[in-house]
């Protein structure tokens, strides 16, 4: 229900309206609305009745197991949001005077310092506000770097068909031809493919290492000299980078710029829509382009480096410098984490998709690269479930929300059919990834007994399943009340 | 398996072209195709006139699962749209090789033979099975 059904003529809740009103003076009269804006008429209690519901209804990582694949729902210390929260954090003026803002600056260039020495590169940006704004700098740089060699003629940029979606979207943002590279039967990206596409019109390649099909690609040296000889640039994306996290660094790899999703990785709730951040960070060649501002350490203290400072840089991604909340929780998040807790991160998220890898495997679910380790997460495919059952991945899916867990991500990698893409995160225990798997087990008896039990899944939630056709065809996302007067 | 035209050719990436035999041919995506992708809610067709690169991607699919490239099976110019599929984009999932046709082209057709036959199609298809 809309908190607008609950509407009634001449209701309100005036107790914490604001004491004074300000008159709103020189307006054109033809662009003053004739009639009001339909806000329901509710109460302070129909309020607070109306969003504690549907906060209720809310299946997060506070509540629930997550194992969406290549979202990272990992758990978000506490004390990472509380210290984001300090008035000094929270208060501090975009535009105070730099003398204002040392401890928010000394954070700033310790997160640039320990975001630099876990990827191994030489130099970072945080101003980029989310994922994909990170990736559409990165790619910016790559160009900016071509073009001032005067390097004209590289027009393409190569991605991985496993790749997500914004990394070929980014490249085209900056004014590129995508060629698609496939993926060979051990998860691997087809090294042959690449050799026979890379050229004098290579710009780069975008890469996720480990890749979305949860694999680390053992032949990224190879691809990197291949790319390199052609005198394109390799450009990680950082979706994954939880599972590596002090234990190898794209610099090492031969990466030339990297993007990091601080809120999947640092410690920022993830999924809710934002706001996140992006940082990027590249290598030697690449640091006179990287985007304003950032923070450099002077003797007399912290100081922006702004356009005056870096001539080449691509410029500005937002007004001022990124997403500063998120920032501080990963500064924070890093700081408690340290030297000896970062390679841990990775080590319990890949024991743990590894653990559950192999217990789905002996209760007889299809591994889509069954010879191969886990990384972070891992592919389960129903196409014989489908096949023989008519039970999905879809069904599979929806019939774990009745059991109390969040679904993995169906259908994504596009090129494993019927597939549950799983990632169970660092933050999880046994007893809960032995949970899911029990559940697991169940629904497949569940199939095989009665697959419309599970194809008529969920039951227990607030909304049964959802006509997704028709809201795709019929996108409508304005409400129109009824009747005005009502 | 899907039922597949045998007056057909087609490619790796499951588009099918059929020979208008007046210098035109018209491109769709298999049965096959359509059954993968699912409920199909949106078609972005290519521009007329635009000529396009045997290989290159042309339209895009999407459906509730996921949005795809079409390719261009062979190089030549567009001559029409499918307009339909606007409206009725189910069309494809309805009827793949008639209703869903997505667009023709005009071309010389000297890339018809690198196409795959109905034989060596359902051969690629029971590879993937």
């Amino acid at each position: 229900m809309l908190i607008h059904e609950r509407s009634k003529s001449t209701r309100r809740a005036s107790a914490q309206m604001p004491a004074t009103s300000v008159e709103v003076k020189g307006i054109p009269a033809e662009l003053l609305r004739r009639t009001p804006p339909a806000l329901p008429e509710v109460s302070e209690m129909q309020v607070v009745r109306h969003y504690t519901a549907l906060s209720q209804k809310n299946f997060s990582i506070d509540t629930q197991f997550y194992p969406l694949g290549s979202c990272t729902m990992k758990y978000n210390p506490r004390a990472s949001n509380t210290l984001a929260m300090l008035p000094g954090m929270v208060a501090r003026h975009p535009l105070a005077p730099v003398s204002h803002s040392q401890g928010f600056m000394a954070c700033m260039y310790d997160l640039q310092e320990m975001l630099k020495e876990v990827t191994g590169m030489k130099e970072v940006s945080l101003s980029p506000a989310a994922g994909a704004q990170g990736e559409f700098a990165g790619v910016a740089m790559i160009r900016a770097y071509h073009d001032a060699r005067g390097d004209n003629e590289r027009c393409e940029i190569l991605v991985p068909d496993a790749a997500h979606g914004t990394n070929p979207a980014s490249a085209v943002m900056c004014g590129y031809k995508v060629r698609e590279i496939p993926t060979g039967p051990s998860g691997d990206v087809d090294v042959d493919a690449l050799k026979a596409v890379v050229g004098p019109q290579t710009a780069g390649i975008m890469l996720t290492n480990p890749s979305t099909v949860g694999v680390f690609d053992r032949q990224i040296e190879a691809i990197a000299k291949t790319v390199h000889d052609a005198g394109g640039l390799l450009y990680y994306d950082g979706a994954n980078l939880n599972a590596i996290l002090g234990k190898v660094r794209p610099g090492d790899m031969g990466f030339d710029v990297i993007h990091m999703n601080l809120h999947k990785t640092f410690s920022t709730p993830h999924g809710g829509g934002g706001p996140g951040a992006g940082p990027v960070g590249v290598s030697e060649r690449l640091i006179p382009y990287l985007p304003v501002p950032m923070v450099a350490k002077a003797a007399d203290g912290y100081q922006w480096l702004l356009e005056k400072d870096c001539p080449d840089s691509i410029g500005r991604l937002s007004a001022f410098a990124g997403n500063a909340g998120v920032l501080i929780r990963a500064y924070v998040y890093a700081r408690m984490l340290g030297r000896e807790g970062m390679p841990r991160v990775a080590e319990y998220a890949t024991l743990n998709a590894n653990y559950m890898m192999v217990r789905l495997a002996e209760a007889g679910f299809d591994l889509a690269y069954k010879d191969r380790r886990a990384t972070h997460e891992f592919i389960v495919t129903l196409k014989r479930q489908a096949k023989e059952l008519g039970v999905n991945a879809m069904d599979f899916a929806k019939r774990l929300l009745d059991y109390g867990y969040h679904a993995p991500t169906t259908y994504f990698p596009l090129l494993i059919p019927e597939c549950l893409l799983i990632e169970p995160t660092e933050t999880e225990t046994q007893a809960e990834l032995d949970g899911f798997i029990e559940v697991m087990k169940t629904i497949q008896a569940e199939a095989e007994e009665n697959a419309d039990l599970v194809k008529g899944a969920p039951y227990t939630l607030p909304v049964r399943r959802l006509d997704d056709v028709k809201a795709a065809r019929e996108l409508n996302l304005a409400y129109t009340p009824a009747k005005a007067d009502e | 398996m899907s039922d597949l035209p045998t007056e057909l050719r087609y490619t790796q990436s499951h588009e099918w072209v059929r020979n208008n035999e007046d210098g035109t041919f018209t491109v769709g995506i298999t049965d096959h195709a359509q059954e993968l992708l699912g409920d199909i809610v949106f078609v972005e067709t290519p521009e007329e006139d635009a000529e396009i690169e045997a290989g290159d991607g042309c339209a895009v699919v999407e459906s509730v699962k996921a949005a795809s490239d079409i390719y261009m099976p062979i190089s030549g110019i567009v001559a029409s749209a499918n307009g339909e599929l606007a409206d009725t984009p189910e069309a494809i999932n309805d009827d793949a090789y008639q209703a869903g046709w997505i667009f023709t082209i005009k071309s010389d057709g000297v890339e018809w033979d690198n196409l795959l036959t109905v034989e060596q199609y359902e051969g690629l298809l029971a590879e993937d099975e």
